[in-house]
């Protein structure tokens, strides 16, 4: 398992407190005033009718949509892919923490933060059922 | 009521089909230039483009680049850099690789509204010679930067979907990358030129599962020109009539992460209405350039531009389909991305040059498609997996 450190996320003012409760372990995602849809990654406006919106704890579960492992890289080998989370909104990852021969499509995976350059830490997913 | 809807009733003609033509074309023959610039390499490609048309410089009113150019305020910098001095148009619209096939939409519809009369396109880049220019941050960054996706492993992702929903195989994948290499053994420039076999291909090293070494294109220094230009100069000039029938464009992101579908591209969009434009069939297209940064990224966009039924076309590219003079559908007669050329890691304009040489009957000899009156001309640029950008031209002899 690679011990690669994440590049340090950048907080501004429309995502500083998704930041800072990363940092208490909570992973959030935002959902419409107006037309009540979740989103992700989070936007002031909502990216379906621009109304404002407001912050929710996920439950940080959902399914892998899809992955791919990339044998070679300065970092290692790493797994990309997407996972729909139980709210709704499916969201571009990692796979960590996790034998990648048993990544599948469809199976179940929770959200995990990983240490970064940075203050904050990144939300990423391992596989649930190991 | 909308304005367009006004001209439609009173008559006007608000389509660009038939109002701009290609009257020059250029690839440039290097494929790694440690000893150029790649302002030089902007320069070469707009000169040789010119002199196919048979005009100069000076009689570039319009110009049009994208990323690759660089620079702040790309296409000011080139353009002076050129000696461009009397513009009236331009353009700098950045959807990756797809730009220049945009590019060519773009200036059909600035000719065909009269804000310009010779458009000049370049793309030039050497990533084989220098790291290209840092990604400027986005609204994205934060989320996605550290993720480490590149294109092959974001690709890879639309493979391995695609795979899942309708049992494509490695296999029929490798097809792309055969039918290219067929192509591109008569191409004396081209990067690659050994033919290569469905073993081979499933055989190359996994870079980012499920895509081998051989499912990626080339990465090549070089770059290429187009000129887009009225009816009346190209009829003007001793070159073979090309024109520009019909145009689409598109884009598809994360859309917030609802209904995320990695398995259709937005060329379900662009082609129809590129399609629309052109006023014809996929009966009627004998030859098309189609952007192959992967083998996915052609077996997904020919699907979803209708050459067969969505989740068919690992079936569809099998068996030489896409090979001259074998298949039924003859793509990429360069060698494509896949072997040929892939300048700066964005291949739309060398698309869009060989279906011009295509319709010229200027193809190599053992790749022209006979009687080719009709090709089609699609990009997909950016991310297939994270955001990408899709442009569709088709492309009639005159």
């Amino acid at each position: 398992m690679s011990d690669h450190k994440y590049a340090a996320p950048a907080p501004n003012a429309e995502t500083e407190v998704f930041w800072t409760a990363a940092k208490q372990g909570k992973f959030l995602i935002k959902r419409c005033k107006e037309c009540k849809e979740p989103h992700y990654f989070p936007r002031a406006l909502c990216p379906f009718c621009l109304g404002d919106t407001d912050w929710e704890e996920s439950s940080g579960e959902g399914v892998i949509y899809t992955y791919t492992i990339t044998r070679r890289s300065p970092t290692g080998p790493f797994s990309l892919g997407y996972v729909t989370l139980k709210e709704g909104p499916t969201i571009y990852t990692n796979f960590v923490d996790c034998d990648f021969d048993k990544l599948k499509i469809g199976a179940r995976v929770k959200v995990v933060f990983k240490e970064t350059e940075g203050e904050a830490p990144l939300p990423l997913f391992a596989l649930a059922d190991v | 009521m909308t304005g367009i809807d006004i001209l439609e009733l009173l008559g006007e003609n608000v389509t660009i089909r038939g109002r701009a033509y290609i009257a020059g074309i250029y690839e440039h023959p290097t494929r790694h230039a440690p000893d150029k610039s790649t302002a030089q390499l902007h320069a070469e490609v707009a000169r040789g483009a010119l002199a196919d048309a048979g005009l100069t410089i000076r009689d570039v009113d319009a110009y049009f680049c994208s990323g690759d150019a660089q620079g702040a305020l790309n296409s000011l910098v080139m353009a002076d850099y050129l000696g461009l001095n009397k513009l009236k148009h331009f353009d700098s619209t950045d959807v990756g690789g797809s730009s220049y096939i945009a590019h060519v939409g773009h200036a059909a519809e600035a000719i065909a509204a009269g804000k310009c009369s010779v458009a000049l396109i370049t793309l030039a880049g050497r990533p084989r010679t220098e790291t290209p220019q840092a990604r400027p941050v986005g609204p994205e960054t934060a989320f996605e930067g550290a993720l480490r996706g590149v294109a092959a492993n974001t690709y890879a992702m639309c493979a391995m979907r695609h795979m899942y929903e309708y049992g494509t195989t490695s296999e029929q994948l490798a097809w792309v990358k055969v039918a290219a290499s067929h192509h591109a053994q008569y191409n004396e420039h081209a990067f690659l030129r050994k033919v290569v076999t469905v073993e081979d291909v499933v055989n190359s090293p996994m870079v980012s599962d499920p895509l081998h070494r051989d499912d990626c294109c080339v990465v090549t220094d070089g770059g290429g020109a187009v000129i887009v230009t009225t009816p009346e100069i190209a009829k003007s000039l001793k070159r073979p009539l090309v024109r520009v029938i019909g145009h689409g464009e598109s884009q598809k992101g994360q859309n917030g992460g609802k209904d995320i579908d990695l398995t259709h591209s937005g060329a379900v969009r662009s082609g129809p209405a590129a399609f629309s434009e052109a006023g014809v069939t996929h009966q009627d297209i004998k030859y098309v350039s189609i952007y192959d940064s992967f083998t996915i990224t052609v077996l997904m966009q020919l699907e979803d531009l209708g050459f067969c039924k969505k989740g068919e076309g690992g079936k569809f590219v099998s068996d030489g389909n896409l090979i001259s003079g074998v298949g039924k559908l003859p793509f990429n007669t360069d060698g494509g991305g896949m072997c040929n050329n892939h300048p700066i890691n964005r291949g739309g304009i060398t698309k869009v040059i060989e279906a011009v040489r295509q319709l010229r009957g200027e193809a190599h000899p053992k790749v022209q498609v006979a009687n080719c009156n009709i090709a089609l001309v699609h990009g997909t640029g950016g991310s297939l997996g994270v955001r990408h950008g899709s442009a569709t031209c088709v492309l009639e002899r005159a």
